[in-house]
């Protein structure tokens, strides 16, 4: 018997190891002992480096892609997979948009560089007020033309609110400008290639689906303060703002978070998938003070944690860098429904005062996983396990961000291994 | 810092505080009502940039007052400096010379900022090279240069074979002994230092500035 997944078969005992997978990081986030220790599979350009493809031609060949992000799933038989191509596979519809943020493979970098975010000032200080009064004016008349060409025409798009009888047909004129035509005409291009690229994403899951993987988070999220820090004010931007612009950031976070978690929702529930992946930036302890933290960081991005768990979702924040002074203050969210992902922070520490509240991911460092010896992982691994897993701890385990680019097949073999060697 | 007015001290305070309007407001008049002697507002606000160091170093400040405190400096430093007649003969305070820069692939720069921004503070000359610093350019702001120490920074994994690079090329170009080097970013640890052949790294701008105050004999 065997039942069909897309274009793709799944036999019984597939379908069975499926299932069980899944449940495996369900029943750690509910706080409860799995039969084995999970271990998940992030990465970005590594599946290019491990299957022989550029990481150019990891963000434009969709075929190769697909291949490469396969081949590595079949290969590790991890218990959750990120959605790798949506990492990775965007080339076509960057270039057709000609979005500005980034530089990519074959895009302003060299072939086998990853891709990078230009940290800029996307919104200055007195932008504040507008983006207050009203975001949708504000991304379309400023952000959108800002960030990628394809929106250059929107700026000349009427202010909407306010057009009323006439004056509404009136206003609509612009439509009918050279240059706003050809914004959309180049929106429309961009947005095919969207859809034919979530087509291939969609089955690539089918695909791992069907040979009995899932996926660990079906969407991303984004914090709000991380949101208008990355994306808006720039990285020093936004830390001057903490002084300079103290009310109307607090009201900008605010107001974020209401449809930052609206969108997260939106986005899961089409995944159909209940892990919401929330990379998190910039809330490490070297960062920002205790106090600013509480202020600034936490409020918002708490409202959007209690949203997701209102909505049947399992928040699963990836708290980058060191944390530890953060895990008292983090702790505050309703026993058993997040996953708490560490990169740096001590994770030990980090389940001995959350190990009740939530389940932990993570975190074999990055520096081991490309530099160090496969024992030197197995002796990490077995770290982890035996001060965690084996004390009751429900971790699932990967690399502190996922496994880096450069890692070698032997160290990632070495951290798969170890885990069904010490944990089932 | 020799004797202060009150005035002067409110300065001191006011930027140390982060209070920068009011700061900002005292120091232009200052210079250009009262017309102090710009190297005495100079000094000022070094002595102000000790105690932001200071509380950095002991865990009350973080990144945003350091960069909030850099931008203060760099405002009344554009309005001061025109106005300074005599050279400020500031060179035979520095510790020692420091190079940095971000290795090539990578553009994160406010850990470097920072640590530029600590050393400077702390009487080092710093020459900041900037981000997706290439190898040559390494070499040529080095022979340029002549610092006594370089620093690396980086905070992608893809950095740590840049690095290594950088230093192996150093190596080569016969100039690895002719200063330290320190290496410092999000991911840097010991595992990164051996196999890039570095002399040591940081995690912090506090520990960037120690490794450089013993590299020139200084004590701690
Ligand atoms: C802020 C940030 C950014 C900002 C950078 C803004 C800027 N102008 O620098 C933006 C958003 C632009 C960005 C972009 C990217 N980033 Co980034 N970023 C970070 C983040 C959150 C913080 C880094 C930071 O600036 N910290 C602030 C500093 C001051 O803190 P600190 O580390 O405590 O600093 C001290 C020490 O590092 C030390 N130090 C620093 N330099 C030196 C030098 C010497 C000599 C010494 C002794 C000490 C020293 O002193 C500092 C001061 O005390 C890290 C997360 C992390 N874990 O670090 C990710 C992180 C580094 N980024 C990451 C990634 C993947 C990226 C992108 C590729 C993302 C993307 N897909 O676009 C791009 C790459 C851009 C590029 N090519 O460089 C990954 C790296 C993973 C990897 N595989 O290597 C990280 C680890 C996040 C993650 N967990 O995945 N990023």
């Amino acid at each position: 018997m065997s039942t069909m997944i897309g274009p793709y078969e799944q036999s019984d005992a597939a379908k069975a190891a499926y299932d069980a997978r899944f449940e495996r990081i369900m029943a750690c986030a509910r706080l409860e002992r799995p039969d084995r220790m999970p271990v998940g599979l992030q990465s970005f350009f590594w599946p290019a480096n491990h299957g022989g493809i550029t990481y150019k031609e990891m963000m434009y060949d969709y075929e190769k892609a697909k291949k490469v992000c396969f081949d590595v799933v079949a290969e590790f038989e991890p218990d959750g997979v990120y959605p790798l191509l949506m990492g990775t596979g965007q080339g076509l519809a960057l270039e057709k948009l000609d979005f500005k943020q980034l530089q990519w493979p074959g895009h302003g970098v060299g072939e086998m560089q990853p891709y990078q975010y230009l940290d800029r000032e996307y919104m200055t200080p007195d932008e504040y007020d507008d983006f207050l009064f009203d975001p949708t004016g504000f991304y379309i008349h400023k952000y959108l033309p800002r960030v990628a060409g394809a929106f250059e025409g929107f700026d000349k798009l009427p202010i909407f609110p306010g057009l009323h009888y006439f004056r509404l047909v009136n206003g609509i004129r612009s439509f009918a400008l050279p240059e706003v035509r050809a914004s959309f005409e180049k929106i429309v291009a961009a947005a095919e290639e969207v859809n034919v690229f979530l087509g291939h994403h969609v089955e690539w899951v089918q695909r791992i689906n069907a040979a009995g993987f899932p996926l660990f988070n079906g969407s991303n999220a984004v914090a709000p303060y991380d949101f208008i820090a990355d994306y808006f004010r720039g990285a020093t931007g936004m830390m001057k703002d903490l002084y300079r612009h103290k009310d109307k950031l607090k009201l900008v976070l605010d107001k974020s978070a209401v449809f930052l978690t609206k969108m997260a929702i939106a986005n899961a529930k089409a995944a159909q998938h209940p892990i919401v992946f929330i990379p998190i930036h910039w809330a490490p302890d070297a960062f920002m003070s205790p106090k600013q933290f509480e202020e600034f960081w936490w409020p918002s991005f708490r409202k959007m944690m209690m949203g997701l768990i209102e909505a049947d979702l399992i928040p699963m924040p990836l708290w980058e860098a060191d944390c530890t002074k953060r895990l008292e203050i983090i702790k505050d969210i309703p026993a058993g429904k997040c996953i708490y992902w560490f990169e740096r922070t001590d994770m030990v520490r980090a389940f001995e005062v959350l190990g009740d509240v939530v389940a932990l991911r993570g975190n074999i460092s990055p520096s081991l996983l490309t530099t160090g010896k496969p024992e030197e992982v197995d002796a990490a691994v077995k770290h982890l396990v035996d001060n965690i897993w084996n004390k009751g701890g429900n971790l699932m385990l990967d690399g502190a961000f996922g496994i880096p680019d450069e890692t070698p097949t032997a160290n990632v073999r070495a951290m798969f291994d170890a885990a069904r060697k010490y944990a089932g | 810092m020799s004797d202060m007015s009150e005035l002067e001290q409110q300065l001191v305070d006011w930027l140390a505080d982060m209070n920068e309007d009011e700061a900002l407001a005292l120091a232009k008049k200052m210079l250009l009502e009262d017309k102090v002697n710009p190297l005495r507002v100079l000094e000022l606000c070094r002595a102000s940039m000790d105690i932001v160091g200071k509380r950095f170093e002991e865990g009350e400040y973080f990144l945003p007052e350091l960069v909030l405190a850099g931008e203060m400096l760099e405002t009344i430093g554009a309005i001061a400096k025109p106005l300074i007649k005599q050279g400020p003969g500031e060179a035979a305070k520095r510790l020692g010379k420091v190079l940095i820069g971000t290795v090539h692939g990578d553009l994160h720069d406010i850990g470097k900022n920072i640590v530029s921004f600590m050393l400077d503070i702390n009487d080092f000359e710093v020459k900041d090279i900037g981000i997706d610093v290439p190898v040559a350019k390494f070499i040529e702001e080095i022979n340029a240069y002549q610092p006594d120490v370089v620093g690396l920074s980086g905070f992608l994994t893809l950095a740590f074979d840049s690095m290594k690079e950088t230093i192996d090329a150093f190596e080569s170009a016969g100039m690895r002994d002719k200063f330290k080097i320190m290496i410092g970013g999000g991911q840097i640890d010991e595992t990164v230092r051996a196999y890039t052949g570095a002399d040591a790294f940081g995690v912090n701008a506090v520990e960037a500035v120690n490794l450089c105050r013993n590299w020139m004999g200084v004590a701690a």
